[in-house]
């Protein structure tokens, strides 16, 4: 909670001056046991003779309701206060939480989990801004008014008010005693109901596996388990707060008692009148029901503080200094000279954050300015970790990553980022219009720029049929298009900002084998050169790349044309017969694995593949 | 629409009695602890009115100097103790009941939820986004939960304090009763007039909250392109703007709804300056004595408190009861047909399936599946090729009985399948879907999945059938790895080799591969093939792929479009027929 407590900073003014208007009201609803007792003393028994002031009772009375009118006033005021500075905090936190989120880098981002992340922002920050309310609101008042009327009570009768002085120490300890015990046990609460939500959710989805397998009765004994230990974690510190009403009711009520007996003394002595215990008796049931209240609320601001944790634990995740992750190495004078290579990676490896070994080894190649790289290897040899090095999205963690000879840890985030077009292997698009997501790409694009990325991208004739063509709505995730049709848009989107390395990471697979051919040439064709990265599984998306880079459990295997891998590199010529089998029967006759003759049939067995998928994306 | 929207307030009042009736029913368990708590907050209630009695009845013998009558003081002060003992006692013991049945019923609901969604067809539950189901299970029965533990401990005391202090004042002094009776239900109206006022206020904050929800599930769900685009800075000032108006509109709900308190309050005060004032009279007219009238006095800063809860509460009931009536509609969606009592379990199948004359389709007004009629004999392989969206899927929820046939029938070894029981029929199948599931636990219990006996070495053995061994092993626990809910770090490939290492295992004597394969690269596939080529020998299997050289092998490829079979028969003799297959595989060659 401290942690947030300086979102809170703006609102200093209304957190400081809602507890003072708490003050005020309780300072005259304090006042009303004094006046009462001067009724029944002055009013009822005037001067012990048994005479009554009636006089003394009107203007008492009135002097009841004036401190009730104020009280209402200084209340709502508090209140006022109170609510600006509850719902001012947790927008700023709201908005800091948002931005911290999109600060966190990609090692971050794998770690966090969506679902949690939105709880936190949502239900999580609610919790603490109604805490934060009743914190300011009743948390003040009640020590308020536990304090002054122990104060009063000393202005009446000190022996009396001693009895305050041992009850309120002793209530104390009962009430925090209680939060302190309970309040881990409320977050072990809230785990357990976690996972239930878990087993409840994952049920859900795997509904056809589940009932395949006759996997029913498991599940249903998995969540009885599950129920059972949130039941019970809920009964035990339930159990705990069910004491806190009566040991809090005996305390005051003891207090009570023994305020009887010493007001019996007193009486009897002559020191006190029996309006003055009235009053004093008030008081203590006054405190009474400002813990009933406060008691009530405690449980709010226990789950206000869990919450607080876990807000708090977002704010901790922080990203590791992009350029401190291994050592940065300044471009060595011989290659600065002249023949500076575009993109160089230098015995690059990568291990990820927390992971056991390296996803990544030893890599290391040269990428020509305009050059076109196919990437290919099997499920989990690191096909998108290496195109995401490129970005920057994970550090280098071996060898260095050279952009035109400089080490791309020592470029800006930003400018690097900028340069390069990605599509990513999800096809996602956003809530807006087709224009509001291409501008994703280019802030500023024009008409014209962003037509040409969508010709470039195939995907015209979307955007076409598309009702207000650009300005067509396009609904949460892109729901609304299919996934071939995102697929082009999400291209299209890389495109618009004219970028200097593209990196379509298998973005193709969902574009039927024309499609995709007609992507390849319109990059190739594009003015300037782009430097071009596809991954992919398919042999035929990467045949006609510059070069080809073969990657096996994370190493390199081969690099090179698909003519001079197919000569020497077993890894791509498994690969590559896995999708052609046709083709090995042919080189193994004609002992020449490279020949025009075998790459055209090869072309047409993949057609025929897609043939289904192309059909399945309109 | 004013007769509609009466209509739909009339539904909702009859939908809250009817869930009130049902709550009541998973009471009924405990009706043993309900009455005894019931009792226990009587005692707490008439003890805790008396207490102020007794204390007024101490009062009037502090007369003044001299005039304390110390032994009947110390009578009262026994009395009091006593008295208190016993009402914390039983306020203790009645929480905790009400703890135990309000836990205790939310167990139940729970897992009456939970267990009728292990019996919903797939119909009910592919219809239904998976989040609203969840959100029912979990913070409908939890609101429920709180409203019910609310409701219960205060409405009955509340309705009994308001019925002791009633009677008691009246038999005490009726005129000053009266002055309490007449302006106690001010703040009730006050209450209620706030209340309705900031209705629309909270309906318009949760309609930005929602807002602003969908925003943070669309980019922080997508996190990492918003930075591939660098679009932070765009994301933020948007979810900034949809803050500030979530900010203006929370404080106006937040600040009008937080003057309920004051506002009753300040009706208390006036009916404290009332029995004051009036009390005084009273009194000098020795109609009542001091310490009466102090009496009177804490009943009557107490006297609205439970008129405040109980309309707190009855708000409380009302939002617990609409979330009951949620969880009921789930609990009381119609199940699917179960098992006859004579149904057959099926062992061994021996792979014989035929579909006869069936017609399927998800909604009447669009046929599917028409007329659909196929004999596989034991052993044969069945693939199945089309566009998108032609019923190939629909086939294997029929096969699967996730979907029940409108009519026609289909049989295995020559019993239709409604009169085999499901589990007996799902688990002759071997299933894996393109759609990767695995469950929360351990790598090997989820291997284990089909074949919950087999040993240590027959889940590697499957993992390595599967090409999963290797890159399990890499795994920081190996086997022991436990994996989260959506299969966390694991690549979709990965993940898709492990659903296959868990048929592998249990070998069921018929087989379907829904795209089974379609996660991981052809090199691995080509080495999975020759597995599933072994397994699939001898057993009847089902195939959906799009990769030509699976379906080439197979001995009877369906060709389907909109539902039909439009062609029947292999490869050869499909092409030979230079018909819809033909085209499918030839047009590929152009362009």
């Amino acid at each position: 909670m401290n942690r947030l407590m300086k979102y809170l900073r703006d609102y200093k003014k209304e957190s400081v001056l809602a507890p003072l208007f708490k003050l005020l009201e309780a300072f005259f609803e304090l006042l009303v046991p004094l006046v009462m007792a001067s009724i029944i003393d002055r009013g009822i028994n005037a001067g012990g003779a048994g005479g009554a002031d009636e006089g003394h009772i009107w203007r008492m009375g009135l002097c009841l309701l004036a401190l009730a009118v104020i009280g209402l006033v200084s209340s709502i005021t508090a209140q006022f206060f109170a609510a600006k500075a509850a719902v001012g905090f947790s927008a700023k936190l709201r908005q800091a939480l948002f931005d911290h989120i999109q600060g966190l880098d990609f090692t971050n981002i794998d770690k966090a989990g969506t679902s949690t992340m939105i709880t936190r922002m949502t239900s999580d920050v609610n919790q603490i801004q109604s805490g934060v309310n009743l914190v300011l609101r009743l948390f003040l008042r009640s020590p308020i008014i536990v304090f002054g009327a122990m104060i009063m009570a000393f202005t009446i009768d000190v022996k009396s008010a001693l009895v305050f002085v041992v009850a309120i120490p002793l209530l104390a300890v009962v009430v925090f005693g209680i939060m302190i015990w309970t309040m881990p046990l409320y977050k072990k609460v809230q785990a357990n109901l976690d996972k239930v939500l878990g087993v409840t959710r994952e049920n859900l989805t795997g509904v056809r596996v589940i009932r395949a397998f006759h996997q029913e009765e498991v599940e249903e004994g998995r969540f009885k388990g599950f129920t059972k230990a949130l039941a019970d974690s809920q009964i035990f510190v339930g159990k705990i707060s069910a004491v806190m009403n009566p040991v809090t009711y005996v305390i005051v009520n003891g207090a009570i008692i023994a305020l009887i007996y010493i007001g019996a003394i007193q009486v009897n002595v002559g020191n006190l009148t029996q309006g003055e215990v009235v009053a004093i008796i008030n008081y203590m049931s006054q405190i009474l029901v400002e813990l009933v209240k406060l008691a009530n609320l405690i449980i709010t601001v226990t789950k206000a503080l869990a919450c607080a944790d876990r807000v708090a634990g977002v704010f901790e995740i922080r990203n590791q200094d992009r350029t401190g992750a291994g050592q940065t190495e300044s471009i060595s004078d011989g290659e600065a000279s002249g023949k500076t290579p575009f993109l160089k990676f230098d015995h690059v490896s990568l291990t990820y954050a927390g992971a056991g070994a390296e996803t990544l080894h030893d890599i290391d190649f040269t990428v020509n300015k305009g050059e076109t790289i196919g990437i290919i290897g099997g499920t989990g040899s690191g096909k998108s970790s290496l195109v995401n090095l490129i970005p920057g999205f994970y550090p280098v963690t071996g060898g260095a990553l050279r952009l035109e000879g400089r080490d791309i840890r020592q470029i800006p985030e930003e400018e690097l980022r900028g340069m390069v077009g990605m599509v990513p292997q999800k096809a996602v698009l956003f809530k807006g219009t087709i224009r509001s997501n291409l501008q994703w790409g280019k802030p500023d694009a024009t008409e014209e720029e962003m037509w040409r990325a969508i010709d470039m991208a195939q995907a015209r004739e979307v955007v076409e049929g598309k009702r207000g063509k650009l300005e067509a709505e396009i609904t949460q995730n892109g729901k609304n298009l299919s996934g071939g049709q995102r697929q082009r848009l999400t291209i299209a989107r890389a495109l618009v900002r004219s970028p200097r390395i593209l990196i379509l990471d298998d973005s193709a697979s969902a574009l039927d084998y024309a499609t995709d051919a007609k992507l390849r040439t319109a990059i190739r064709n594009l003015e300037g050169g782009i430097t071009t990265f596809i991954v992919s599984q398919r042999a035929s998306s990467i045949r006609y790349a510059d070069k080809i880079v073969v990657l096996d459990d994370g190493e390199m295997a081969g690099i090179g044309t698909h003519d001079e891998l197919l000569q020497n590199c077993e890894v791509y010529r498994e690969i590559y017969f896995s999708q052609y089998p046709e083709e090995r029967l042919k080189a193994a006759g004609a002992e020449r694995p490279g020949s025009d003759q075998t790459v055209g049939d090869g072309v047409r067995s993949e057609k025929a593949e897609e043939g289904g998928e192309s059909h399945g994306i309109r | 629409m004013a007769s509609d929207k009466a209509q739909k307030e009339n539904k909702g009042r009859s939908g809250q009695m009817a869930a009130m009736r049902q709550v009541l029913r998973y009471i009924r368990r405990y009706w043993f602890m309900v009455g005894f708590s019931l009792v226990l907050a009587a005692v707490t209630v008439v003890l805790t009115l008396y207490v102020p009695i007794l204390t007024g009845d101490a009062v009037d013998l502090l007369l003044g100097e001299g005039m304390v009558a110390f032994p009947a003081v110390f009578g009262i002060m026994k009395k009091i103790a006593i008295a208190i003992a016993v009402t914390a006692l039983s306020q203790w013991v009645m929480n905790t009941c009400n703890n135990h049945i309000t836990y205790h019923v939310v167990k139940d609901i729970r897992e009456d939820a939970f267990e009728r969604l292990q019996k919903l067809p797939l119909k009910y539950l592919d219809a239904h986004a998976y989040g609203d189901i969840v959100s029912r299970v979990v913070a409908d029965v939890d609101t429920f939960a709180d409203g019910l533990l609310m409701g219960f401990t205060q409405l009955f005391t509340g309705v009994l304090t308001i019925i002791g202090t009633l009677i008691f004042m009246l038999v005490t002094n009726v005129p000053i009763a009266l002055v309490v009776v007449c302006i106690t239900p001010v703040s009730f109206l006050v209450a209620k007039f706030i209340a309705t006022r900031t209705y629309s206020m909270f309906k318009l904050q949760s309609e930005i909250r929602g807002e602003q929800t969908s925003l943070i599930e669309e980019t922080v769900g997508n996190q990492k392109i918003v930075k591939t685009f660098s679009r932070e800075e765009a994301v933020k000032s948007r979810f900034g703007e949809i803050n500030d108006r979530l900010q203006d509109c929370s404080l106006q709900a937040i600040f009008f709804s937080s003057i309920t308190n004051p506002a009753t309050r300040f009706v208390n005060s006036l009916v404290y300056a009332g029995v004051g004032i009036f009390g005084a009279f009273v009194a000098i007219r020795g109609g009542i004595s001091v310490g009466r009238l102090s009496c009177f006095l804490s009943y009557a800063n107490q006297y609205t408190k439970p008129f405040n809860e109980i309309s707190g509460v009855v708000t409380e009931l009302q939002n617990a009861l609409a979330c009951a009536a949620r969880i009921f509609e789930l609990i009381d969606e119609e199940p699917q047909v179960p098992d006859g009592a004579d149904a057959k379990v099926l062992t061994d199948a021996r792979g014989n399936v035929a579909l006869e004359n069936v017609y399927f389709s998800y909604v009447p007004e669009r046929k599917l599946i028409q007329n659909f009629n196929l004999t596989v004999k034991p052993g044969q392989r069945v693939a199945i090729v089309g566009p998108t969206g032609c019923g190939k899927t629909t086939v294997i929820n029929l096969l699967m009985r996730f979907y029940d046939v409108d009519s026609g029938q289909i049989k295995v070894d020559g019993t239709d399948i409604r009169s085999i029981t499901r589990g007996s029929l799902r688990t002759s199948y071997g299933m894996v879907l393109q759609e990767t599931w695995l469950r929360s636990g351990t790598i090997r219990d989820n291997i284990r999945m089909g074949k919950t006996e087999a040993t240590d070495e027959e889940v590697v053995q499957a993992a390595k059938a599967a090409h999963a061994h290797s890159f399990i092993k890499r795994l920081p626990n190996g086997y022991d790895t436990v994996v989260t809910e959506d299969g966390g770090s694991l690549s979709q490939g990965q993940k898709q080799l492990l659903c296959i290492a868990r048929v592998m295992l249990c070998l069921p004597p018929m087989l379907i591969l829904d795209e089974a394969t379609s996660s991981i690269d052809t090199r691995t596939e080509m080495r999975i093939q020759n597995a599933f080529a072994k397994m699939m020998e001898g057993r009847t299997s089902f195939i959906v792929a799009h990769r030509l050289s699976t379906i080439q092998e197979a001995d009877v490829i369906l060709v389907m479009k909109d539902g039909n079979i439009i062609e029947q028969g292999n490869h050869e003799t499909l092409l030979a027929q230079k018909g819809f297959y033909s085209t499918l595989y030839h047009s590929q060659f152009e362009g």
